[in-house]
């Protein structure tokens, strides 16, 4: 094909159009909705009409004007204890998905950098970890350590984090197999800068992605601990096990569905914001949602 | 030129582009005879593979085309997708440029080759898989019988591309499109693919249309060659006098680029300066005047219009190379 | 070539077989690669139970029998429990390689024995529900990748992301609200009526069983039983299948051989089913794979709030109540099935891709 050499190939022109993640409504939407209970998280005591622990009100009130989301079986207003609650699982969620990423991330690493037989080890253990169900695993490891948030918290990172270790070794794998990281080998630039230079920025992207839908699933799990009595314990307000109450006081509605509500718009708002993200990112990756 | 197999007028083909639709093929005129092979040659970009896709309704999704395309007493532009899909594949074949990606990696040989038996012909099943296996003899597949139990992936690219041409004969065309058909195999293959064509040709009185950016493969087989530029022809004539003497700057700096085979040794070859135009950005004008060495003032502003000059078209008002 | 088309073998059959030595290799190599990963597996389930801060002999023999020296050297003769480790790890694996998960501290029966009686309800719903994601997951996801990037398109997606944020558990809180307790369509939990017999057991399946004994009326109840927690397990899963779906036929649409299945006069209907659900069948073989999980970690879930007697509340159970044996012996179930799938989409990829039985 030497005869085409001579001729110089322009850069087919995209037909696809790609915006800017600021520019999609979906995105919009889910960072507004994201602010939303950071702010909800943050200011809960401002916001927040009554003392989320306070039984101080006629049980079992539908919701009225003073009540907005009605009150529960001990007399506890239920929008000041959605409102706490958002102090329990976002902040919880950042936590555990930032843990989960660091340990994943760190061990991915150094499995693609060293490749070999740390490589196997640690992906073995990332087969292991994928072969039980998230829950199951979750669920187990809380009821062997005991109940309680701080350990749900530690199942889920236990969970969570060998999805980066997956994507983060892949992704330094296949860098440190690119023609130019090997010329740069040859020209004697030393591994570990070539790692930080080029690897870095690649996995940024994709790594991001994962966070925030991990952010959404994180909140899922830890609110299905706590509706299965391993989680958050009373009577500390938390979405899921203001949802297990609602299961008990079947009949009054507003017990379990606000708080419910309050999980699907948090779980929402980091989808939609992670999904744009993958768009922008990756336009052409099939999606990589996770069961939970 | 009377009773041509098919004849195309003012095609235009937009395709969507970040900042709204772009005209890739503006305006273009050629009509391909019975039993010749009809070569389209150009740049990457200049058009020439959206101008034939167009014709068989396969442009990218959002992609339009008008103008007419003429073929056996029809417009092809004007029919309905059903009635086109009756003709792709039946009256019209086409073989893509890249064979690794153009069968289907999951089904057989002989699946892919008896679906436009069964389709157009209207074969049994087994009839269709004899009638798979003289196809695949017929381009010269060794032990047919075995290709048609196999995947594609255990053939090789020249192979593959055979495969295709079978694929593209099933119906018993009478207008085949070859899309760059040997731009992505081996060179020694090249020359192959090429006799095959030229021979499928002679013994079936098929049309084809070529097109290749590679003016050599052109040149052994074409009967008559249109040069494309920025969706544009620029000139059309016989392939002796387009290769012997061509008219328009471009074709001239094209065949410059090229290696002869006949040429001294130490014969530079010329690449031509700059870039192609990307489409939605096409210069005013004579689309090439940025990077012709002969451009005058008025080719800045005056789209040339393509003029018949004794047996050839040209569309260059200035022609600097006129003899 | 009329010679070549007479000599043609008669047997042409009408779907090829798979070239047998290669995939038995490629099946072989992933049977192996599962042996390993369930090995993998009670190791991490035996590692777990060790962490379980309860005595053993009190949780497991009760307050009584732990009096009793002879009861107490027995049972820690059986699991080995004066010996090392590795030794118990040792001999919890030969116990569970024949079949013996220990007894539960709850129930008192063998945990076996406990699967046997939990696992067709779960399974039955789970494999309704799976149907139920299948049916309408994967057209959902074809029509949003056809109509890519027009209103439908944009309208399913936000539809299925909303599908994936929501909790099951609260689905299925106001499931019940609504259609057991506001409009009455659907009974309110269990797999029968209250006072209705089951079915004689053959499957498990009580819809199957019902059928089976010929009791119509029974097979309709457990059916109408079936329904509502069913959808609400599927509800993620028909979005997730969607989601998966529909970029994997975006995917294979954008390829050449779907134009060149089009350019060879292929009616459009049969480039989508043939070439290019084909060509994205594995992807979406791998999330149906998926889906096994997702359903077994909702029953959790769900079979709590539905009163569903199956594996779920079992382990939830056995959770809450740290009964050792019965979580190792769940989890251990569970994560079997989950990998055993995975296999079986390893096979069916072997079976639908030429290009993975080859190599």
């Amino acid at each position: 094909m030497s005869e085409a050499a001579a001729i110089p190939a322009p850069v087919p022109a995209a037909v696809g159009r790609v915006r800017p993640v600021w520019r999609r409504p979906l995105a919009i939407a889910g960072a507004a909705i994201a602010l939303m209970w950071l702010v909800v998280a943050i200011f809960a005591p401002l916001l927040a009409p009554y003392d989320p622990l306070a039984q101080t009100f006629t049980q079992l009130q539908p919701p009225s004007l003073d009540h907005p989301f009605g009150t529960d079986e001990l007399g506890r207003d239920v929008l000041s204890r959605v409102i706490y609650a958002a102090r329990v699982s976002i902040p919880l969620a950042i936590l555990l998905v930032t843990l989960a990423a660091s340990i994943g991330g760190v061990l991915g690493a150094i499995a693609g950098y060293f490749r070999g037989v740390t490589d196997g080890a640690v992906m073995r253990v990332t087969d292991l970890v994928f072969a039980f169900p998230a829950i199951i695993l979750a669920m187990v490891v809380t009821a062997v350590l005991g109940r309680g948030l701080r350990n749900a918290v530690l199942a889920i990172v236990i969970v969570a984090w060998p999805a980066y270790a997956r994507i983060v070794r892949g992704l330094v794998l296949s860098v440190g197999d690119s023609e130019y990281v090997q010329s740069a080998r040859l020209l004697g630039v030393s591994s570990r800068r070539t790692l930080f230079r080029d690897v870095l920025p690649n996995v940024a992207g994709p790594v991001l992605v994962l966070m925030t839908l991990d952010l959404g699933t994180a909140i899922l799990l830890l609110s299905a601990l706590s509706f299965l009595g391993l989680g958050a314990q009373p009577p500390n307000p938390e979405w899921g096990s203001m949802v297990a109450t609602g299961t008990q006081y079947f009949q009054q509605w507003w017990i379990g569905t606000f708080p419910g509500l309050a999980i699907f718009t948090a779980v929402i708002a980091f989808n939609f914001l992670g999904d744009s993200l993958r768009d922008f990112f990756d336009p052409t990756s099939a999606s990589a949602d996770r069961g939970r | 030129m009377s009773a041509a197999l098919l004849e195309v007028e003012g095609l235009r083909v937009r395709l969507p582009a970040r900042d709204g639709p772009v005209t890739v093929v503006d305006g273009v005129d050629y009509a391909v005879q019975p039993a010749e092979v009809f070569g389209v040659a150009g740049e990457s970009g200049s058009g020439k593979t959206m101008s034939v896709l167009a014709l068989l309704g396969l442009l990218p999704p959002g992609g339009a085309a008008d103008g007419h395309a003429l073929f056996a007493g029809r417009d092809l532009l004007r029919l309905r997708r059903s009635e086109l899909r009756a003709v792709c594949g039946k009256e019209i074949g086409i073989v893509f440029q890249d064979p690794m990606t153009s069968l289907h990696p999951m089904l057989s040989i002989g699946q892919q080759l008896g679906e436009p038996l069964r389709i157009h012909l209207g074969l049994s099943r087994s009839a269709a898989r004899r009638q798979a296996a003289e196809l695949l003899e017929a381009v010269r597949i060794p032990d047919p019988e075995s290709a048609l139990r196999a995947f594609p992936h255990q053939f090789s690219g020249g192979m593959r591309q055979r495969v295709a041409i079978a694929i593209a004969l099933a119906g018993n065309p009478s207008l085949l499109i070859a899309d760059e058909p040997t731009t992505a195999l081996d060179v020694t293959v090249q020359a192959g693919i090429i006799r095959l064509l030229d021979r499928l040709r002679r013994e079936r009185g098929l049309s084809v249309i070529l097109i290749t950016h590679d003016l050599g493969v052109m040149s052994s087989i074409a009967d008559r060659i249109a040069v494309f530029y920025a969706g544009r022809v620029v000139e059309l004539a016989e392939r002796e006098s387009l290769v012997t003497e061509p008219r328009h700057p471009y074709t001239r700096a094209l065949l410059d680029s090229l290696p002869h085979p006949e040429a001294p040794a130490d014969t530079p070859l010329v690449p031509i300066h700059g870039m192609p135009p990307a489409a939605g950005a096409v210069p005013t004008g004579c689309a090439f005047h940025p990077r012709c060495a002969f451009a005058v003032a008025s080719c800045t502003t005056e789209v040339p219009p393509l003029v018949r000059e004794g047996d050839r078209l040209l569309a260059c008002p200035v022609d600097p190379l006129r003899a | 070539m009329s010679e070549a088309a007479g000599s043609m073998p008669r047997r042409v059959g009408r779907r090829r077989l798979v070239p047998s030595a290669t995939f038995g290799r490629f099946v072989a190599r992933r049977a192996i690669a599962l042996v390993f990963l369930a090995i993998g597996i009670t190791l991490v389930v035996f590692l777990l139970t060790q962490l379980v801060p309860s005595d053993p002999v009190t949780a497991n023999l009760g307050e009584q029998a732990a009096g009793d020296p002879a009861a107490v050297a027995a049972f820690k003769e059986h699991y080995g429990l004066d010996k090392p480790l590795p030794a118990r790890y040792l001999i919890y694996l030969a116990h569970v390689v024949r079949g013996d998960l220990g007894e539960s501290a709850l129930t008192h029966n063998p945990v076996t024995t406990d699967l046997g009686q939990f696992i067709p309800a779960t399974a039955e719903l789970a494999i309704f529900s799976i149907v139920i994601a299948i049916l309408v997951g994967i057209p959902i996801g074809v029509a949003a990748a056809v109509k890519h990037d027009k209103p439908v398109d944009h309208a399913l997606r936000v539809v299925s992301l909303g599908g994936i944020s929501m909790p099951t558990f609260w689905i299925a809180l106001v499931a019940l609200y609504v259609f057991f307790f506001r409009l009455g369509w659907f009974p309110g939990g269990g797999r029968l009526d209250p006072g209705t017999l089951d079915p004689p057991h053959v499957t498990g399946f009580f819809t199957i069983d019902a059928l089976l004994a010929g009791q119509w009326g029974v097979a309709g109840e457990a059916f109408h039983h079936l329904v509502l927690p069913a959808l609400v397990l599927a509800a993620f899963n028909v979005s997730l299948l969607a989601r998966y779906t529909r970029s994997s036929v975006l995917e294979v649409m954008g390829n050449d051989y779907v134009r060149a299945a089009r350019a060879k006069g292929v009616p459009e209907a049969v480039v989508l089913w043939r070439y290019v659900l084909r060509a994205a069948l594995p992807a979406i073989i791998t999330v149906i794979g998926l889906l096994f999980a997702n359903i077994l970690t909702g029953a959790v879930l769900v079979e709590n709030i539905f009163g569903w007697p199956g594996l779920g509340q079992y382990a939830y159970q056995a959770a809450i109540n740290l009964d050792v044996p019965a979580i190792a012996g769940v989890s251990l179930f569970i994560a079997v099935v989950y990998v055993t799938i995975n296999f079986v989409v390893d096979v069916l990829y072997g079976v639908i891709d030429p290009r993975i039985r080859v190599t």
